[in-house]
């Protein structure tokens, strides 16, 4: 198995008496994608926030290439070599660029930020081309571009500063289905072509099973399952994971057994 | 946007709800003019406006004084013109004033939390009890004539409003994904907020500003014509009605209520201006 | 008969070059489900919300729309508002958004049929709770407030109350999709109980194959305003006759093939600022000829299969191949 890039080590966090997130571990290896499942309320997001740096732990330890990830950092240097190490993609693209700024700006801003004195323009086009879009684009204010579109933008500007790992909060959620796919096999792509890691987060089991390798079960702050993605989601163990896998809808699906199922859990 | 702009009641009522209705773009070109006016008085007025000539006193409109002259036979017209530097000079420096440190506060307190927001905010509702008229007379008395005095102790009332739209409108922004964005890509504090939040936020708090302008023009006006702040001879709004007054009783109305009408139509044009502005912004973020 | 009868319905926004609703016809039988699938901006929700006269202001309906046989498109607003609150109901997509937290939820419930005068209150409330057992939520959440009961559990409350006039249609406009799938699971099997017990027929509007195709009987497909697709739900997710259809369901992941690749489908949907000449699906579609860009399709019937119609040039070819889920 490769080097772990990012590891999680019994991450902690309580928000008054409710434990968000308790006691989680995991490890993503280098290049490698793990997804992170779970419903509302299960605290995969709280424990995203806490990967990106958005959210404190109360207790717990994130490594980075096996150095640990310090919880408040001083100073332009330090703040910039955070950022290369984990960065983020929100789910909302309506709401994660400032409206004021045009694509090219957005990416040239990055760019400028982490590598100061370069000539940026050709970093751009090969950004804006990796992500699928035109020149046409560059110019436009996030307004005038569709979901998806903006959403390969937040994805650019990630990209940009050059992570080693990619954090994908419910990347694809908010998107329409035939959009969804496009962003995907986009993600996959980038994946093939870069040494990036994906933390994706995700409440949607298919969606898993398309771009990660391993995955992790989440329900009430604690992870209930964990392994390969495809064993996973062939082969449940944990009653909970049979669930969710029996909530998807599908033809001949029987809901009503699944509402008895999930009182009884 | 939830945050609501302070509005006087009264006031509040006057406005226009599409920015390009007839009455907005008259407003609209009323401050433009007037500020022209303001900006190329010397060059404007016919006369000094501080030459006696008690033969003319009280004179009615002729060819020589087309807005006639007051009880020391000064000319009203060019009082008006000269007057209209010191009348909205005086409410730039006040909303200048006090947006800058109103934003600066408000943004300070809404970013940091904790502590930080508790004593700031707590400070500007200590001001907030304190009336802002009685606070500038307060420090005009302590300080003395002038225009300072008065602007700074006005700024200093106008603050709170200020900044407690700054805090609700930066604290409703920095929930936004794109602040968290920010975070992530390794931008400091400062730097979001003066190149991504306060950007944001100006059209709304340039849009107060306006309102504020015209109720500074009123209290300030209010202050000159109780004698206080502006030095005697200077030409003023205010000052002029004060002047002015006892020559209405003799039936001699012109200098007192041209200064008048003119205040009423500069605080209602910058209203209407504001709101128009207000609304603009109120639709884009729909 | 048909509680609800759409024909030749179509939307105009003011501002946009073209329909955004444009000739839809659809029909719902008593105690039928059937299921109106779209992407955003394709006319589902505006379509299902028409049959409740709830347009956007400076919309214009053309067209019929004949709920339990009486036409809304000329309905005035005093019996719209009897029609709203007795013979047809609608469930939204977040129902928080969709009710007023700082009333009791017992008062949402009876609220409607009081200030109607269809029932008198005590009637009312006792019909209340009596739909709040049959939804599966204590009779205690008639004095509870909203934010006092979980999303899974208000959705319930929102489908009691859509039941409260005695409805013979219900609009359901994506109301699990802001629901986990858990609780998704649950609140389908509620309304499949309910509609066996009182015979209602339902519109339901989703972005979501799968459960389209899971809980209907007819599925319709709409694309850029107009109907691409419809048919028995089995026949369609089998053998889909439009491309469209196949490009979404070839799009969407899938739990019993992970790791594939999936084929998108390229480009977007047309907006609303551009008119449309031929078949809407023409710029995205893989088997589009020439003739797609200059005449739009008409439906057309699979051979064999007259329930199952599609708007595509080449839909029998599509149609008479192999089935798609190979």
């Amino acid at each position: 198995m490769p080097e772990p890039v990012l590891e999680a080590v019994n991450l902690t966090r309580a928000f008054g008496a409710v434990r968000a997130v308790d006691g989680v571990s995991f490890t993503l290896p280098k290049g490698g994608s793990l997804g992170i499942v779970g419903e509302s309320g299960s605290g995969k997001t709280t424990t995203a926030r806490i990967v990106v740096g958005l959210e404190q732990a109360d207790d717990g330890q994130i490594l980075v290439d096996g150095r640990p990830r310090t919880a408040r950092v001083r100073g332009r240097a330090a703040r910039l070599a955070r950022a290369r190490e984990v960065q983020m993609v929100f789910q909302d693209p309506f709401l994660s660029l400032d409206p004021r700024l045009s694509v090219e700006a957005v990416l040239r801003e990055t760019l400028r930020l982490h590598f100061p004195g370069a000539d940026h323009a050709p970093r751009i086009r090969q950004l804006l081309d990796q992500v699928g879009l035109g020149t046409r684009a560059a110019d436009a204010l996030p307004r005038r571009l569709s979901g998806g579109q903006r959403q390969r933008v937040a994805i650019a500007r990630a990209l940009a500063v050059e992570p080693a790992v990619l954090v994908l909060d419910e990347a694809v959620a908010a998107l329409d289905v035939s959009v969804q796919a496009q962003i995907l096999n986009l993600l996959a792509d980038i994946r093939e072509q870069t040494s990036i890691g994906y933390l994706f987060i995700t409440h949607d089991l298919a969606v898993v099973g398309c771009v990660t390798d391993d995955v992790i079960v989440m329900r009430r702050g604690a992870v209930v399952e964990a392994g390969a993605t495809a064993e996973v989601l062939n082969a449940p163990r944990h009653p909970y994971t049979r669930l969710l896998l029996a909530s998807v809808p599908r033809p001949g699906w029987n809901p009503g057994r699944i509402a008895a199922e999930r009182r009884a859990l | 946007m939830s945050t609501v702009l302070v509005r006087r009641p009264g006031l509040a009522r006057l406005r226009s709800t599409d920015p390009r209705s007839p009455l907005h773009v008259l407003c609209v070109g009323f401050v433009g003019v007037l500020t022209l006016a303001a900006l190329l008085a010397p060059w404007l007025a016919p006369h000094d406006p501080n030459a006696v000539d008690l033969g003319n006193a009280l004179a009615g409109t002729s060819a020589h004084h087309p807005l006639g002259a007051d009880a020391a036979g000064r000319d009203t017209l060019s009082r008006l013109l000269v007057g209209a530097r010191t009348s909205l000079l005086g409410p730039l420096g006040v909303v200048t004033f006090s947006t800058v440190t109103g934003v600066a506060v408000g943004m300070a307190a809404a970013w940091r939390g904790g502590w930080l927001d508790s004593v700031l905010s707590r400070s500007a509702e200590l001001v907030f009890a304190f009336p802002g008229l009685l606070l500038a007379i307060l420090i005009i008395s302590v300080y003395g004539e002038g225009l300072v005095a008065p602007v700074v102790a006005l700024a200093v009332a106008y603050f709170p409003y200020v900044s407690r739209l700054t805090r609700s409108l930066v604290l409703a922004e920095r929930e936004r994904p794109y602040v968290s964005a920010y975070v992530v890509q390794g931008n400091g504090a400062l730097q979001i907020c003066l190149r991504h939040v306060l950007p944001n936020i100006a059209p709304v708090v340039l849009a107060q500003a306006t309102i504020s302008f015209g109720y500074a023009l009123m209290d300030l006006a209010g202050l000159s014509f109780l004698g206080l702040g502006v030095p005697a001879l200077t030409p003023d709004w205010g000052r002029m009605v004060f002047d002015g007054q006892s020559a209405v009783q003799q039936g001699y109305p012109l200098s007192a209520v041209l200064p008048c009408v003119l205040i009423v139509l500069t605080v209602v044009a910058f209203n209407v201006a504001g709101e128009g502005w207000a609304d603009r912004v109120a639709r884009r973020d729909r | 008969m048909n509680v609800l009868d759409i024909t030749d319905l179509r939307i105009i926004l003011p501002g946009s070059a073209r329909p955004v609703v444009d000739g839809v016809g659809l029909t719902v039988a008593a105690g039928e489900t059937v299921a109106l699938v779209g992407e955003s901006g394709s006319g589902k929700t505006l379509t299902s919300r028409s049959v409740l006269g709830l347009l956007p202001p400076g919309a214009r309906a053309e067209g019929s729309i004949r709920v339990a046989g009486d036409d809304v498109v000329t309905m005035d607003s005093a019996r719209l508002r009897a029609l709203r609150t007795s013979t047809a109901a609608m469930i939204f997509q977040d129902p928080r958004a969709a009710i007023n937290p700082l009333r009791r939820i017992g008062d949402f419930l009876t609220e409607g049929v009081v200030s109607n005068k269809t029932l008198k209150r005590a009637t009312a409330t006792a019909r209340a709770s009596e739909l709040l057992r049959a939804v599966g939520v204590d009779e205690g959440a008639l004095r509870r407030y909203p934010g006092q009961v979980s999303g899974g559990m208000l959705q319930r409350v929102m489908i009691a109350a859509a039941l409260m006039g005695d409805p013979a249609l219900l609009l359901a406009d994506e109301p699990t999709t802001a629901l986990d799938v858990t609780t998704q699971a649950e609140v389908i099997a509620l309304l499949t109980r309910l509609r066996e017990r009182f015979g209602t027929g339902m519109l339901f509007v989703t972005h979501d194959l799968d459960l389209a195709a899971a809980i209907s009987d007819r599925v319709y497909v709409m694309y850029a305003g107009r109907i691409a697709e419809t048919g028995p739900a089995t026949e369609l997710f089998a053998r889909p006759g439009h491309p469209y259809t196949a490009g979404l369901l070839a799009s969407t992941p899938r739990l019993d093939a992970p790791g594939r690749r999936l084929t998108a489908i390229d480009g977007r949907p047309p907006d609303l600022r551009t008119a449309l000449t031929g078949c809407p699906f023409a710029p995205r579609c893989p088997s589009s000829t020439e003739i797609c860009g200059e005449r739009a399709p008409l439906p057309t019937a699979a051979p064999g299969r007259p329930d199952h119609r599609f708007a595509c040039h080449h839909g029998r070819r599509l149609a008479e191949g192999s089935p798609a889920d190979a």
